[in-house]
């Protein structure tokens, strides 16, 4: 493609995201009042090895908003929501510095107990993935399992957790098939569902729809919107249509073959129409990436 | 009509009416050719009629194949034929041994070989007198402590290899592949001076179970390490990712997916020690009585007893032990077939 073509579709492209952005932040602000601080990140560097992959990552992020980190592949994107619930130390090699607050307090603490760490900061991973041996069902309830957890009422719990994932309509007659019979889309807002039954503050996501279609990424999307009156959530994605439909706050990364760093952070409306930075407009109007 | 239902499905990939000929024309040249030259050299017996037809018939092929398709095509078919072969060198045994079981084996069987055990006769007996009980039994009791002993611990090692990743992986996985060659006989000597000589000092059926879990083992954890790596990594984060410990998280996610091929390895683990025979001599004593007590008293198997059968060497007694054979070789058949099946729906799954 020349580099005039681009240049023409570029400001288009800026300002229709712009425009879904600032729609999605018009329609939010009237509802929504954002609560104060649910999780903050304080200079976190990531290694594998003696690869430094993230350098000095510092982020806000409000109870009640949804925050998009978006940048190309190998940026360190996926390595940092990971060091946000400690999943990162599951990596053999990892290391990491900084500190992660989760209400005023580090994750990373000693005497810190990771399980209650990241029951209160769930996780959504890119492929679906259902427990193969339980039923609809089980999967949703596996977390108060796993945890040992104790509830008055389970039944309840289960649809609410359906419900507000948008699957309990689809598979309300269901439940006692296995998680595997779901369509991939199901399967990803069953995955929703089993995070929300332990109910976390925090939910990441770490590009939970770049293996879904069209329609089942939409579905998803409604329940990201749904939940973000409620909790906080962090979503890693490629696709900047999605960043700007769902995400209050976008953060953008970028690695110049070293260790990835934050570019530019702001309200999602901002980064889509008016990026600070020229590598930031370069990235969110396809010119590069 | 739609032009769907008219044109008619066809397979041009197929070989040719005129091909199909040629290739049978091969088969026959090569047979020609092997009668000939068996006839004219000094070559004698069934092994030289093959020997000579797979050469003739890769001379044939590969010049068939030179002249019509050319010279890669030709190579291809030498490769072809070498495989096909040994193929043939590897299954021809299997089958005859499977024949062979059978036809001497069925004249023995009879429905008193699963009712009765020998304690009355003696196995110049006619063959429709005894039985097979005891020996039933023993093998079923040493394979069931045997199971109860090895998978537990079996597992456990799969899990250690595959989940822990302890410091001590390597030399554990080195360990298991090692001991999983180690001959029977010196698990059951090692039993046999560790175990009867100092403790027990006697036959019973729990040494000769303690004999077949040192070869059980390795099986186990072996297979179930495979079967616990394919599960994929994401299941493990996911339990973790749901506030669970690692040990939950192994117990109630990642065993459970693994479950179907965690039973086969306990059933190739099973497969495995039900016909050794070595530790059992030494260590059980056969007995021709029914002894459902493992831990006092010589026990009889399916092993023994065939041994017992055949060196006493009367034509009564060796029908036994062919018939004693059919009986283990297809309760081992049926073992693997189990297994084939459920790691078959595993699968598909």
């Amino acid at each position: 493609m020349s580099d005039e073509m681009t240049t023409e579709r570029g400001p288009g492209l800026v300002s229709s995201l712009g425009d879904v952005a600032r729609r999605r932040f018009e329609s939010k602000s009237v509802t929504t009042p954002v609560q104060g601080v649910g999780l903050e990140a304080r200079g976190i560097h990531a290694w594998f090895g003696d690869r430094m992959v993230l350098e000095d990552m510092s982020l806000d992020f409000w109870s009640g908003t949804v925050t998009a980190l978006i940048g190309p592949s190998g940026c360190g994107k996926s390595t940092f929501i990971r060091t946000l619930n400690r999943m990162h130390e599951f990596i053999p090699g990892a290391a990491m510095a900084g500190q992660v607050l989760l209400n005023g307090e580090d994750i990373y603490s000693s005497g810190t107990d990771v399980t209650k760490i990241r029951l209160k900061i769930g996780m959504v991973f890119q492929k679906p993935n259902p427990f193969p041996s339980m039923t609809i069902s089980e999967n949703v309830l596996a977390g108060l399992k796993l945890a040992q957890l104790k509830v008055d009422n389970k039944d309840d719990l289960l649809e609410e957790c359906l419900e507000r994932a948008g699957l309990w309509n689809e598979v309300k007659d269901r439940l006692s098939s296995y998680g595997g019979s779901l369509s991939g889309g199901q399967q990803q807002r069953l995955c929703i569902a089993r995070s929300l039954a332990v109910r976390p503050e925090v939910l990441l996501m770490d590009e939970p729809c770049s293996a879904l279609d069209p329609g089942s990424t939409l579905r998803i999307e409604e329940t990201i919107s749904h939940l973000a009156a409620s909790m906080t959530i962090i979503i890693v994605t490629h696709n900047m249509q999605q960043a700007a439909r769902v995400s209050d706050y976008t953060a953008f990364l970028l690695s110049d073959g070293g260790p990835g760093k934050m570019v530019e952070f702001g309200p999602t409306g901002e980064i889509f129409s008016r990026p600070k930075d020229i590598r930031t407009e370069n990235y969110v109007t396809g010119r590069f990436g | 009509m739609t032009t769907a239902a008219m044109v008619k499905p066809s397979k041009p990939w197929q070989a040719s009416p005129r091909q199909r000929f040629n290739s049978a024309l091969v088969y026959i040249a090569a047979i020609v050719a092997s009668y000939v030259i068996v006839a004219i050299t000094p070559m004698k017996g069934k092994l030289a009629y093959a020997f000579v037809f797979f050469v003739a018939f890769i001379v044939f092929d590969f010049t068939l194949n030179l002249f019509s398709r050319g010279f890669p095509v030709a190579k291809d078919a030498i490769a072809r034929a070498i495989v096909a072969a040994g193929i043939c060198v590897a299954v021809f045994p299997i089958l005859s041994i499977i024949a062979t079981v059978i036809i001497r084996g069925y004249h023995g069987l009879h429905i008193g070989l699963f009712t009765h055990d020998m304690a009355l006769n003696s196995v110049t007996d006619p063959v429709n007198q005894g039985g097979l009980l005891h020996a039933l039994t023993g093998t079923a009791i040493l394979v069931l402590v045997a199971l109860i002993l090895s998978v537990p611990l079996g597992i456990l090692t799969a899990i250690y290899m595959t989940e822990i990743r302890g410091r001590f992986m390597k030399p554990i996985k080195f360990l298991v592949q090692a001991m999983s060659g180690v001959p029977s006989i010196v698990a059951g000597l090692f039993i046999l001076s560790a175990v009867v000589y100092p403790i027990t000092k006697g036959y019973s059926g729990f040494v000769g179970s303690l004999a077949l879990s040192i070869l059980m083992i390795p099986t186990v954890a072996r297979t179930s390490e495979e079967v616990l790596l394919l599960i994929p990594n994401d299941l493990r984060e996911a339990g973790v990712a749901l506030g669970g410990t690692h040990w939950r998280t192994v117990a109630m996610v990642v065993v459970p997916a693994a479950r179907s091929g965690l039973v086969t390895a306990m059933i190739l683990g099973v497969a495995r020690i039900a016909g050794e025979t070595a530790p059992i001599l030494l260590l059980t004593g056969g007995g021709d009585k029914v002894n459902g007590d493992p831990f006092h008293g010589p026990m009889g198997s399916l092993p023994f007893y065939i041994w017992k059968s055949y060196s006493v060497g009367t034509p009564e007694s060796i029908t036994r032990a062919w018939a004693a054979i059919l009986v283990l070789l297809a309760i081992v058949l049926v073992l693997f077939v189990s297994a084939r099946l459920l790691s078959e729906r595993r699968s598909s799954k």
